[in-house]
């Protein structure tokens, strides 16, 4: 494969040829928020629109996760026009998000948090109305416990679940903002076709997916 | 392909053409009155099978074997439903507004006996000294009709009606050209994409027919979802062979083997002309295998789309197709180079392939002589709303916004004063008065905020809130969003909480600025097309009436009396008749009392503003006003 060199943030950087940018960046140490990707994953859903880069030569910001990265490529990930995007996307995200960070077991590895403070934004903003959906928590799985106000429908779960094991115990149900992760028919978790693999925990992001306790999750990994 | 091929073609297909003209000609050569009866959906509606059933019942008792024909739509929705009588020594006359008992008079005293009955009469189809002819119609001087021409003219269910027209014969010209002359004659038209977005269709049939992988797919695009707007169901009902037509020959074209007709199943009927029109030509051997002989074979199938707006975005609609949620993906790489099964597929609108047999059979040069410098062609409108004329009118690009409403579509009835266009349906945006002499091609109206969109145009008037408009927009593209990104799933949820507190007075100062910001951002950062579209009609409101927007917040004055927490109904004592009670008993929930004067007194505790006491009272008083803000009432 071709090996190509690109500058983001100032930083020369070699790559492989046809690799998106939003992993070779990541790859280099360099933060871009983001939450729907998967890199095993070849068709990024480019769902969550948080990673959010300028590039020279083009007037709009793009997402990283679809960008292919080309030889002599001039990446700005603090782009002011990309910030703005990414800012307004993930205040958003949180307007109708259940922040409860004290009583959370993702409290300190949570991604939420980590993009707030790469955004330099706080968690609970108060820019946009707060709209919640008050959905009621799964509890059934002798593994995990699911709670939907915490979701923020990257669709991790739903890939890991259907692409990379073959399972395919939840998917997404409704349109628009009724948008869930959810079982077939919305059953609960012990009733689905759910093997109980904890994979879904693993790649959730945020508070949604949690395992029952440190212990289980230990015996899990 | 080969020469004996190609003489083959031509007379397999003289020989099917021969037998459709002998058959239409056969139809008005044997003396007999032919009845047509405009039977689209927008006929149904206003009652045409009652008036088929009538004419036909009332020919079943005279014992008369006279044809009676379903045709299309005419443009004239208005004025349905509609009948045309074409007998010898008369010109076709079209009658308007016709009911069962109209449509027995017609028979008994038109087609039996020899009065035309001109108190029915629309117009005539051709110019004659007997009555006004559609051609002396203040439209017609706007009017020109291309992909409209035989709506309304032909049975759609009869293949023959279409070839005695001249149909299909483009596609045995477009055979008889190499796929790169094709493409070349279409860039030469200039033809741009008619689903709303303008791209050049003659470079869209390049890039997919330069694109490497079998088997390619042509895919017809009928999934037509924004209110108002009705002119894919209208060619799809009324005249489905020259879509037909028109992928055959992008088939060909392309190299594609296969095409889908994705049409709505909110369209049952034009589900239904598609189908037996697919029946028909397979029958001829125009679709199938080895087509009139050739060695190109191509066949279409119909899919019925169940309902999502976003399936009308293109990779929504080729998810659906192959059987998964109908939610969009990232795009590059466009459908033309990857699409329905990671195939190459050409993609286009209804309209789009309904214009190609157009450009292959009269030139590119006919086509681009139509039409103004950037747009070519006509343009289909479906007029809508607070319009005298509603119903679809075709008119050549850069006809302006004012010749359309006015001229075309005779301005808006009541006598009420045009407050705005609302052009484009969801994705669109509302023009006002200034804007009407814009000339309609894609780029001036994408300049002034709206688009051409696939053609819905709704005519808004001096009683329509611009807020309470943007709000209705935006609930309706909200609802449809697929929620998969976040900026359409909660960027317009939060535009339309705003709006909604706007139009319950609840509204901000800072609500404006929050308004425009986060339209800026929803279009910039949406994923696809109903993202990028979907605040367009706040911002255009924002641009051209932000001053109804302030009088909600600053005054809680809905200007245009419509926002119903804005206002309150009251009754003018001078103007209330002492004799009349016609408010108090139509009142549902007992608001409405008489005072000592026999004056009648609205308690506004009670009023749920439901309006029919302005509607009772009769017009002689017009006694019951509305009134912003609510505290206008006088105590």
């Amino acid at each position: 494969m071709k090996t190509i060199s690109l500058t983001i943030d100032g930083k020369r950087i070699s790559a492989n040829e046809g690799e998106k940018l939003l992993w070779v960046a990541l790859g280099n140490g360099i933060y871009i928020p983001n939450l729907c990707g998967l890199q095993d994953n070849s068709q990024p859903p480019a769902a969550c629109r948080l990673c959010f880069v300028e590039v020279e030569g083009k007037e709009k910001p793009v997402t990283a996760c679809t960008e292919t990265v080309t030889d002599g490529m001039v990446i700005d990930t603090r782009g002011g026009k990309a910030l703005r995007l990414a800012r307004t996307a993930f205040e958003l995200l949180m307007s109708s998000q259940q922040v409860d960070c004290a009583h959370c077991a993702k409290n300190g590895s949570c991604e939420l948090q980590q993009i707030a403070h790469h955004l330099n934004i706080k968690l609970k903003s108060n820019r946009f109305r707060r709209i919640l959906r008050e959905l009621p928590i799964d509890d059934s799985s002798s593994v995990f416990t699911y709670d939907p106000n915490k979701c923020v429908l990257c669709g991790r779960c739903v890939w890991v679940c259907r692409e990379r094991l073959g399972i395919g115990a939840i998917g997404f149900a409704y349109r628009g903002f009724q948008r869930v992760v959810t079982t077939f028919a919305g059953e609960a978790f012990a009733d689905s076709k759910c093997q109980e693999c904890g994979e879904c925990v693993r790649v959730c992001p945020c508070g949604a997916l949690v395992f029952k306790n440190d212990k289980t999750e230990e015996e899990q990994t | 392909m080969k020469v004996a091929e190609l003489s083959a073609i031509t007379s397999a297909f003289q020989e099917i053409k021969n037998r459709a003209e002998l058959r239409w000609q056969t139809l008005y050569d044997s003396g007999k009155p032919v009845i047509m009866v405009g039977t689209a959906t927008c006929g149904r509606a206003a009652g045409a099978l009652e008036v088929l059933k009538a004419i036909r019942d009332e020919l079943k008792r005279q014992n008369l074997d006279f044809p009676v024909i379903e045709v299309g739509c005419l443009g004239h929705c208005y004025a349905e439903p509609l009948v045309i009588i074409s007998k010898p020594e008369y010109p076709p006359i079209c009658y308007g507004r016709v009911n069962p008992v109209i449509a027995e008079r017609l028979v008994k005293e038109f087609v039996i006996g020899d009065n035309p009955c001109l108190e029915f009469v629309l117009g005539a189809l051709e110019e004659n000294d007997l009555v006004p002819s559609f051609s002396d119609f203040p439209r017609a001087k706007y009017e020109k009709k291309v992909i409209l021409k035989n709506c309304g003219q032909i049975d759609p269910k009869e293949i023959d009606h279409y070839i005695a027209k001249g149909g299909y014969s483009s596609l045995v010209k477009a055979l008889h050209i190499p796929p790169e002359q094709i493409i070349e004659e279409l860039k030469r038209s200039g033809l741009r994409g008619r689903g709303g977005a303008g791209f050049p269709t003659g470079r869209k049939w390049e890039v997919c027919c330069r694109a490497v992988g079998e088997p390619k797919y042509v895919i017809c695009n009928g999934d037509e979802g924004d209110p108002g707007a009705f002119m894919d169901r209208v060619v799809l009902e009324s005249d489905p062979h020259s879509i037909i037509e028109g992928m055959i020959i992008a088939g060909y074209t392309v190299g594609a083997r296969y095409g889908y007709i994705y049409v709505r199943a909110e369209y049952p009927l034009a589900v239904e002309h598609v189908q037996i029109a697919l029946r028909q030509a397979r029958r001829l051997n125009l679709l199938g295998k080895n087509i009139l002989g050739s060695d190109f074979s191509f066949d279409i199938r119909l899919f019925q789309g169940s309902g999502a707006f976003v399936c009308g975005e293109e990779t929504a609609l080729i998810a659906s197709l192959e059987g998964k949620p109908g939610i969009p993906y990232y795009r590059p790489p466009y459908p033309a180079v990857k699409g329905l099964y990671g195939k190459p597929t050409l993609f286009n609108n209804v309209k789009t392939f309904a214009y190609v047999r157009h450009i292959i059979n009269d030139g590119a040069e006919c086509f681009a002589s139509i039409g103004d410098e950037r747009s070519k062609g006509t343009a289909v409108f479906a007029l809508a709303g607070k319009v005298v004329n509603t119903g679809l009118a075709e008119v050549p690009m850069g006809t302006t916004l004012r010749q359309v409403i006015f001229d075309v579509g005779s301005g808006i009835p009541g006598g009420k004063h045009f407050k705005a266009v609302q052009i484009g349906g969801p994705s669109g945006g509302c023009l006002p008065e200034s804007a009407l002499d814009l000339p309609i091609d894609f780029d001036s109206l994408s300049d002034a905020g709206a688009m051409m969109g696939s053609g819905g145009m709704v005519v808004l008037d001096e009683d329509d809130c611009m807020v309470e408009i943007a709000r209705y927009f935006l609930e309706f593209t909200q609802s449809e969003s697929c929620g998969k990104c976040t900026f359409c799933r909660l960027g317009t949820k939060q535009m339309l909480e705003i709006l909604n507190d706007i139009t319950q007075g609840r509204g901000r100062i800072d609500d404006i600025d929050m308004l425009s910001q986060l339209a800026e951002d929803v279009i910039a950062g949406s994923l696809c097309g109903l993202g990028k579209t979907a605040p367009n009609p706040v911002l255009t409101t924002l641009r051209y009436f932000r001053d109804e927007y302030e009088a909600h917040i600053k005054e809680g004055r809905c200007p245009a009396l419509m926002c119903r927490d804005l206002i309150a109904y009251y009754i003018i004592p001078e103007k209330c008749e002492r004799s009349c009670d016609a408010c108090v008993g139509t009142c549902t929930v007992e608001a409405i009392t008489t005072n000592k004067k026999r004056i009648k007194v609205i308690d506004q505790e009670k009023c749920v503003k439901c309006g029919t006491c302005l509607d009772a009272c009769p017009p002689q008083y017009n006694a019951v006003i509305k009134l912003s803000p609510p505290s206008e009432v006088p105590s």
